[in-house]
């Protein structure tokens, strides 16, 4: 009966709109949330504007166990019932479409502002804010406790250190902290917005800085939506030179982080060596396509640069002695007991609590939760390549840490796999025209966890509405929960172990 | 006595930062880096010197005073302490404890100036510091019991002179005992890691930097003087317990002095180098840990 009210599509396909059966509100409900009981979870919950007028919602559930996602979609009133209650790991969405739109989420638990901008249809607010202002940064209700010897602490949105602004607010008894609020939307650029329309010429610049350091991931899912959109796979060797590019941003964050972790304890050796290390794998990636963070490496249909001149054998011989080098750093910052002392119980996240907030990428495998888009939605190279997810078990920021370093040593493995048994023929292929009237996904994963972006076309092949699901949009709330009852002076510790965007999630 | 006091002087006002660079340098050398040079905290003084100052207009005199005493009660201590075998200027009976609660004022002082910001961080790290301090004093007065009782004097000039030398015949264990508590008092009040990490920029997990973060310019200053004076203070006791030996010419026992403290920031750098930061919950712990031993080494004595 299920079948009936959704339509299943793979990684990186397409289905025309017309085919997602629009099934009124209260059916949508009761089938969003029976999938989400039979284990799928949210991967993108959106509104957009409907063909027919009005809006309307769109849910893309992933079904990991199927390799495939679920698409749902019903219209979309002034006012809703919230399915947060039954469903937390839609708080978040719920909110972000109340604030796009103006509608109202009825019974939401903690309906406040994501962003703090003004809606996209001027008149309407879920919060009555006068229209035509520009709402301030951390402008609302902040959760607060009371009693005696509770203090509060706000910590930026500007920090000591040169990092992206966010606003964090403490409730703390002594050194235990009870809660913490996070508050972003300070790096919003409307990229949702500029994207309608699309693509435009300025589209490929800015799916690459939707966040920095995920430039590749966040590349390979719009050319990935794009080639769905227009029915043209990239060419394998394209496919394969995408992975090296996404596997190499992988290593020079994790290598980063763990550089980054080693410092916040204060252990000088592993801190100077990562934060070298980090460089070369920059470099590795300049190598590639002349840009340390990957930026032209990934172009819609293909890639930018090719691997010529004996470049593959010039990576190999670099990343020998690189490798070297990683996991012997590695291996000292694991050794030392001062470090486990300090990293081991601090900031856990329990499996439950992890599986209710839809947690992503390195944040849930650290907890237990089996969750890699390159193992249950492969595509390209990595369905031959790629078997090796590592998973930790008590979600603390030593599990974090270590499922860093042991994806360390699974992307070596794979880069060198890869450059040895390269494909050829063609990099790129120009991509015709974008099929009208479809909705195409994909999801890739970056190393932070899995980038998700959602196109829906008009009936010119425009971009009705462009949905982009950065990892931090969901994890975010996942750092809020590990700090209930640590001490506050381990937030830095816990901040640094899930190292979220703050631009990925203030797009 | 003139000339005492120009050695003291000399060394505590111009070796005092030599220390600091020391560290930074040792560090640099174990994290496979260049590092400052080693003159750079004198270059840092001299800038904080001529720079202005910001000060919030939350503030009142309170927060004014903190670098002051900051500075000068380090500075009247060093005054009661040798160095090595230089004895000390100035020196009364008992004035062991007047030395440090002389320190203890200097930390009242600038914790009440961090409470005077208002700010949320620097309560935290006053109350933080305060905390550890109380925990401190314990293992500071046994060690200071313990060498009353081999030498019988009461001033601190007596504790360190020639008495010492010929404890060390008599009471080595206790003594030695005594050499480690005072090296983690060392660390601690000068907020060296395993305790705190001078370094970090993470207000959160900080202690004595927070308190300062509202400080600037020659009130920064007088307070990274002070603190280097204080390094200086706690290393010459270290050093005078482990090292009571004179070779009889003013000049060549600075030097002496001033070799031994130098050794004694290559250790504090490689301490730094080699372990990570205590989680904040154990930095308690380990400090109840010490003041039981610094105990252990006065019932040695005693037996």
């Amino acid at each position: 009966m299920r079948s009936k009210q959704s339509v299943r599509i793979a990684n990186g396909a397409k289905t025309p709109v017309a085919q997602i059966p629009r099934l009124d509100y209260d059916t949508f409900a009761d089938a969003v949330l029976a999938e989400f009981d039979s284990g799928s979870r949210v991967a993108a919950y959106f509104a957009a504007q409907a063909a027919e007028g009005g809006l309307e919602l769109y849910a893309v559930m992933a079904r990991e166990r199927n390799a495939n996602f679920a698409l749902f979609r019903t219209p979309l009133g002034e006012r809703f019932q919230s399915l947060t209650p039954n469903c937390p790991q839609l708080h978040l969405f719920e909110r972000e479409i109340a604030e796009q739109f103006g509608v109202t989420p009825e019974g939401h638990p903690w309906l406040k502002p994501v962003r703090f901008h003004a809606s996209w249809r001027t008149g309407h607010d879920a919060w009555g804010r006068e229209p035509g202002t520009h709402p301030r940064p951390g402008d609302m209700e902040f959760y607060q406790v009371e009693g005696d010897g509770i203090h509060e602490v706000a910590v930026g949105p500007v920090h000591a250190g040169v990092i992206e602004p966010g606003h964090f607010r403490f409730q703390c008894h002594g050194e235990q902290v009870l809660h913490l609020e996070i508050s972003l939307g300070y790096q919003h650029r409307g990229l949702e917005r500029l994207l309608a329309g699309g693509p435009h010429p300025a589209s490929n610049r800015q799916m690459e800085t939707i966040a920095g350091d995920t430039t590749v991931a966040h590349m390979t899912a719009y050319s990935k939506v794009l080639e769905g959109l227009a029915g043209q796979p990239a060419p394998p060797r394209a496919q394969a030179i995408r992975a090296l590019g996404l596997e190499l941003e992988r290593l020079a964050n994790h290598v980063g982080d763990i550089g980054a972790l080693s410092g916040d304890v204060g252990f000088l050796p592993t801190a100077a060596f990562c934060g070298r290390l980090r460089g070369d794998y920059l470099n590795l990636t300049a190598l590639l396509c002349g840009s340390r963070f990957g930026r032209g490496l990934v172009r819609p249909g293909g890639v930018g640069f090719d691997l010529d001149g004996g470049l593959d054998g010039q990576l190999l011989a670099t990343l020998d002695g690189v490798q070297r080098n990683t996991l012997g750093a590695c291996r000292l910052f694991f050794a030392t007991p001062s470090v486990l002392g300090r990293l081991e119980g601090v900031g856990r996240v329990s499996r439950s609590t992890a599986e209710d907030l839809g947690l992503v990428g390195l944040a849930a495998r650290a907890c237990g939760v089996p969750r890699d888009g390159r193992f249950f939605f492969p595509t390209g190279v990595y369905k031959e390549s790629f078997d090796e997810m590592i998973t930790d078990e008590l979600g603390d920021v030593f599990a974090r840490a270590r499922v860093r370093h042991r994806e360390i040593e699974v992307s070596l493995n794979l880069i060198q796999r890869l450059l040895n048994v390269l494909p050829t023929g063609e990099t790129a292929s120009k991509i015709g025209p974008l099929s009208p009237d479809s909705l195409a996904l994909s999801l890739v994963e970056g190393w932070r966890g899995e980038v998700a972006h959602v196109a829906i076309t008009g009936g010119d092949g425009h971009f009705r509405r462009y949905k982009i699901v950065d990892p931090s949009f969901h994890n975010w709330s996942g750092l809020a929960m590990a700090l209930r009852g640590t001490q506050i002076s381990d937030f830095p510790l816990c901040n640094k172990s899930f190292n979220l965007s703050y631009c990925g999630f203030d797009l | 006595m003139l000339i005492r006091l120009f050695w003291h002087l000399a060394l505590l006002l111009g070796l005092s930062p030599l220390l600091l660079g020391v560290i930074a340098k040792t560090k640099a050398g174990f994290a496979g880096r260049k590092g400052p040079p080693l003159l750079q905290p004198y270059y840092d003084l001299a800038r904080l010197f001529r720079k202005d100052m910001v000060i919030s207009r939350t503030t009142t005199w309170l927060f004014r005073a903190g670098p002051v005493v900051g500075i000068t009660a380090p500075l009247v201590a060093c005054l009661f302490v040798p160095f090595g075998a230089i004895g000390a200027p100035l020196g009364f009976d008992g004035d062991l404890i007047f030395v440090i609660y002389l320190l203890g004022l200097s930390r009242f002082c600038t914790a009440v100036a961090a409470l005077d910001t208002g700010s949320a961080f620097e309560g935290m790290g006053a109350a933080r510091e305060v905390t550890f301090a109380c925990l401190v004093e314990p293992t500071v007065f046994f060690v200071l019991i313990v060498l009353v009782r081999l030498t019988g004097s009461f001033s601190l000039g007596g504790l360190f002179g020639p008495a010492l030398a010929t404890g060390w015949h008599t009471a080595a264990p206790s003594l030695m005992l005594a050499i480690f508590c005072m090296l983690v008092v060392t660390l601690v009040e000068n907020c060296r890691i395993p305790f705190d990490d001078p370094t970090t920029h993470l207000e959160l997990t900080m202690i004595h930097e927070v308190m300062v973060l509202d400080h600037s310019g020659p009130d920064f200053g007088m307070i990274l003087y002070g603190a280097a004076m204080k390094l200086l203070l706690l290393g010459a006791m270290t050093v005078g317990l482990a090292l009571p030996v004179s070779l009889g010419s003013a000049p060549l026992d600075a030097a002496v002095f001033a070799l031994a403290m130098l050794i004694l920031a290559v250790l504090i750098g490689v301490v730094e180098s080699v372990i990570a930061r205590l989680p904040l919950l154990k930095v308690p712990q380990l400090l109840i840990g010490t003041s039981l031993l610094s105990f252990f080494a006065l019932i040695l004595l005693l037996r």
